[in-house]
């Protein structure tokens, strides 16, 4: 989700490579770049503008280390500062039992499904037992969703009905764990806005009757300038906790996460990467402003690639690729086996600078858990079929399904992703991954040439 | 099952009916605090009464980017206004904002054509797509509310066939409107929940199908290929289906929403958008950048959660709303 911002700062910051010291003047002119992408990124205004007075001050005052080019320390204090507005992780409170967890939230924010992934998550990690909620006697069966996911996360759910009272269900559900000695209890609420005086007040109300251990405040990652208005009106009404950021599969540039963080001054705890019930991941501020600047990432990845991956095959595919000769399936397997070593192609792909140029529909294709498949099904190709996937068809294609342990379909999958991953190397010009890595060698810091 | 009502209102009315003032109403207050952060300089400048210098530009750029408009268009829409401010065309600040609210009027009134079911289009198919949460299934249930209003016979499909309790969600709307809905059991295959539909509507020479669709990231390759699926088989039917597809799009969206609708519109075609959620305090303001880059019509905007609470677009009131003649 932060990529576009990524690209967006790794643009602006390139210029002042090269330029012998940090002037007054190109300062002025990165900060208007940076204040730019921030606000391309939804950041709000107004925290754009203390977060550029703020590198601003800092960088003023302080003497580029004559490791360090001008442009690296300016990067430097822009990257400490998103990490500082990000804030330290802090892990999710689950007790004493029964601990109360209540989410927040406006409407279509993704609080139902959220409670749904904290339940497995706290079944998961905390290894308790978990019971859940519904106070939403308003919007069409949203108490039934809250059910469904339940079942589906196999944790207990407090029947409730849309003719009870919010208040008499959220507390109704902490007494049945009291009675059951259920260790944790997340009470879901219908969303509201938070200038709708009565709603606010109907949710303080159930704060009160149940005294939550966290009261989480879920917001949707596109969320635009309003994130400030909406995130410091929920946080005067409720004693948030934390805040979880949902959605952030998509392409969204992310900034409400800094917006959230410097109005509510409230640690953002997780963010939501997903549709399944797994799909919910705890937030990294280091890791998440890195990935916002692109470039503690991008220098650990250099780092890894070159550990990793075997310089010679990367090069002698690069030459081949230059050559004009065809990118074959057995490139096509050194390229999975060089990811695989690397943690994965869609952690790799993330972390490279550009990568917003990739088609989403291949990026989309581009699976962790798929990898050691893909190779186990090209493993069960004849050396012709790879030099020439032209020729697979059907009866290859079932033979080289059974060989596998796959299906058909994901043979088909396989061609199709080598199509468009050729289509790529194509549009990429001079070659594959290594030569790319190679091609960066110099151009960052820390990287010996 | 009662149609549960919100704390404030237990009387059958709906809910909208304590909001007096309409959109326009609503829009206002929901932009106070955009004025807010701009402390006295948006009465001063409707005053006339500041100079015309790089400090007025500033504040109305403020304006612009707080609303949600973006940079580019922010620029775009200032850039004219600073030229003719440079050259004196320009006499006082309330000319200036008068430019400004005429430029803004000029992008969207272009846009602002509302849904025409054809009665000549028997049934006419309306397929909502959109991102997670953006308010799809409220918004049929207020479009249906409003075509049977009309005289409109149609029937509902439950398109959303993956989030849990979706299909629940459409069918108590559907009862409370006493509407037709043909649904599937959850996790059977939207496309052909689309299919059956449009094969009842056929049979029940009805003027109206609504098909309701799962949200989904637009970034998601798979799902959007099931998207284009559940059209093309509506086409198979009918070529000419659907009729509209209708992007939902949530007021409270940043820059994002251009990217759902680049995908959206790319995958399906899109024919018309409705701006959800606009009785918060956002403004919706990135509907202006995507009116002048995509020119697709503005349908509605969705102010509260009664089923009157949809409406149709309007350019004009739109405008009165994100920047107020009176302050």
């Amino acid at each position: 989700m932060f990529d576009n911002l990524t690209n967006r700062l790794q643009g602006t910051l390139k210029r002042l490579r090269g330029e012998g010291r940090l002037t007054e003047e190109n300062m002025r002119e990165t900060l208007r770049e940076v204040r730019m992408a921030l606000l391309e990124a939804d950041v709000a205004l107004p925290v754009v503008k203390d977060f550029i007075e703020q590198v601003r001050l800092r960088a003023q005052g302080q003497e580029v280390l004559s490791s360090l080019t001008p442009g690296q320390a300016l990067i430097k204090v822009v990257q400490e500062e998103l990490v500082g507005l990000m804030g330290t992780p802090e892990p999710l409170q689950v007790a004493p039992p029964p601990a109360v967890i209540l989410v927040a939230g406006l409407q279509g924010a993704g609080k139902t499904t959220t409670v749904g992934k904290l339940a497995r998550f706290i079944v998961d990690r905390h290894k308790k037992s978990v019971l859940v909620a519904s106070t939403d006697v308003y919007r069409p069966a949203a108490i039934e969703q809250l059910k469904r996911l339940a079942t589906q996360v196999g944790v207990e759910f407090f029947p409730s009905d849309p003719q009870d009272k919010p208040v008499e269900i959220a507390a109704g559900a902490v007494n049945e764990a009291r009675r059951r000695v259920i260790d944790v209890v997340l009470v879901d609420s219908a969303g509201r806005l938070h200038i709708d005086g009565e709603m606010m007040d109907e949710i303080r109300a159930v704060h009160e009757a149940i005294h939550p251990v966290e009261t989480l405040f879920v917001v949707d990652s596109m969320t635009g300038q309003d994130a400030v208005n909406t995130a410091k009106a929920f946080n005067e009404a409720l004693p948030l906790s934390g805040v979880i950021l949902t959605k952030t599969d998509g392409d969204a540039r992310g900034g409400a996460a800094l917006s959230l963080r410097k109005v509510t001054g409230k640690p953002i705890k997780f963010l939501g990467v997903g549709e399944g019930m797994q799909a919910l991941e705890a937030f990294d501020a280091q890791r998440v402003a890195s990935r916002i600047l692109g470039m503690g990432d991008v220098v650990a990845l250099v780092e890894q690639a070159y550990q990793a991956a075997d310089q010679e095959k990367s090069q002698a595919l690069a030459k081949k690729i230059a050559k004009g000769k065809g990118f074959d399936l057995d490139d096509f397997r050194e390229q999975l086996r060089q990811m695989e070593k690397m943690g994965g192609l869609a952690s790799v792909v993330d972390k490279l600078p550009g990568m917003g140029e990739v088609p989403e529909h291949v990026r989309a294709q581009m699976n962790d858990k798929q990898t050691a498949r893909l190779i186990a099904i090209i493993n069960s190709m004849t050396p012709g079929e790879r030099r020439n996937p032209d020729m697979i068809r059907g009866s290859r294609k079932r033979r080289i399904a059974s060989g596998s342990g796959t299906q058909v379909q994901e043979v088909n999958r396989l061609l199709k992703q080598y199509e468009d991953m050729q289509r790529m190397m194509k549009s990429f010009g001079k070659g594959g991954l290594g030569r790319m890595l190679q091609g960066m060698k110099g151009k960052l810091p820390g990287i010996p040439r | 099952m009662t149609a549960p009502t919100r704390p404030d209102n237990n009387t059958s009315a709906p809910r909208s009916a304590r909001d007096p003032g309409g959109l326009l109403g609503r829009l206002r207050a929901g932009l106070a605090s955009a004025r807010q952060s701009l402390g006295h300089g948006l009465s001063d400048l409707l005053l006339g009464a500041r100079a015309l210098d790089a400090s007025l530009l500033d504040d109305l750029e403020s304006l612009l980017l707080s609303a949600d408009i973006g940079i580019e268009t922010t620029e775009f829409l200032l850039s004219d206004v600073a030229a003719r401010v440079g050259r004196k065309e320009l006499a006082d600040t309330r000319a200036v904002y008068a430019l400004l609210r005429q430029r803004i009027l000029e992008i969207v009134q272009p846009v602002s054509q509302p849904l025409r079911v054809d009665p000549a289009v028997r049934p006419f198919v309306i397929m909502a797509v959109g991102v997670n949460g953006v308010g799809k299934t409220t918004t049929i249930a207020k479009l249906a509310h409003q075509l049977k209003r009309a005289g409109h016979p149609l029937i509902l499909a439950a398109g959303d066939t993956f989030r849990a309790a979706a299909v629940d969600q459409l069918k108590v709307w559907a009862q409370r409107l006493d509407v037709p809905l043909v649904a599937q059991p959850p996790g059977s295959d939207a496309a052909a929940v689309a299919h059956d539909a449009l094969h009842a509507a056929r049979a029940r020479a009805t003027d109206v199908l609504i098909v309701d669709t799962a949200g989904r990231q637009h970034t998601h390759a798979g799902l959007m290929d099931e998207l284009k699926k559940i059209k093309r088989v509506l086409q198979k039917i009918d070529p000419a289906a659907p009729h509209e597809v209708m992007l939902v799009l949530d007021a409270s969206t940043g820059q994002n929403a251009i990217s759902q609708l680049k995908h959206f519109h790319e995958a399906v075609g899109v024919t018309g958008i409705a701006l959800t959620k606009l009785d918060g305090t956002a403004k919706g303001g990135i509907l202006i950048a995507i009116a002048r880059q995509y020119r697709i019509p503005l349908r509605f905007v969705g102010v509260g959660e009664g089923l009157e609470d949809l409406q149709v677009f309007n350019a004009g009131d739109y405008v009165e709303a994100l920047l107020p003649m009176q302050p």
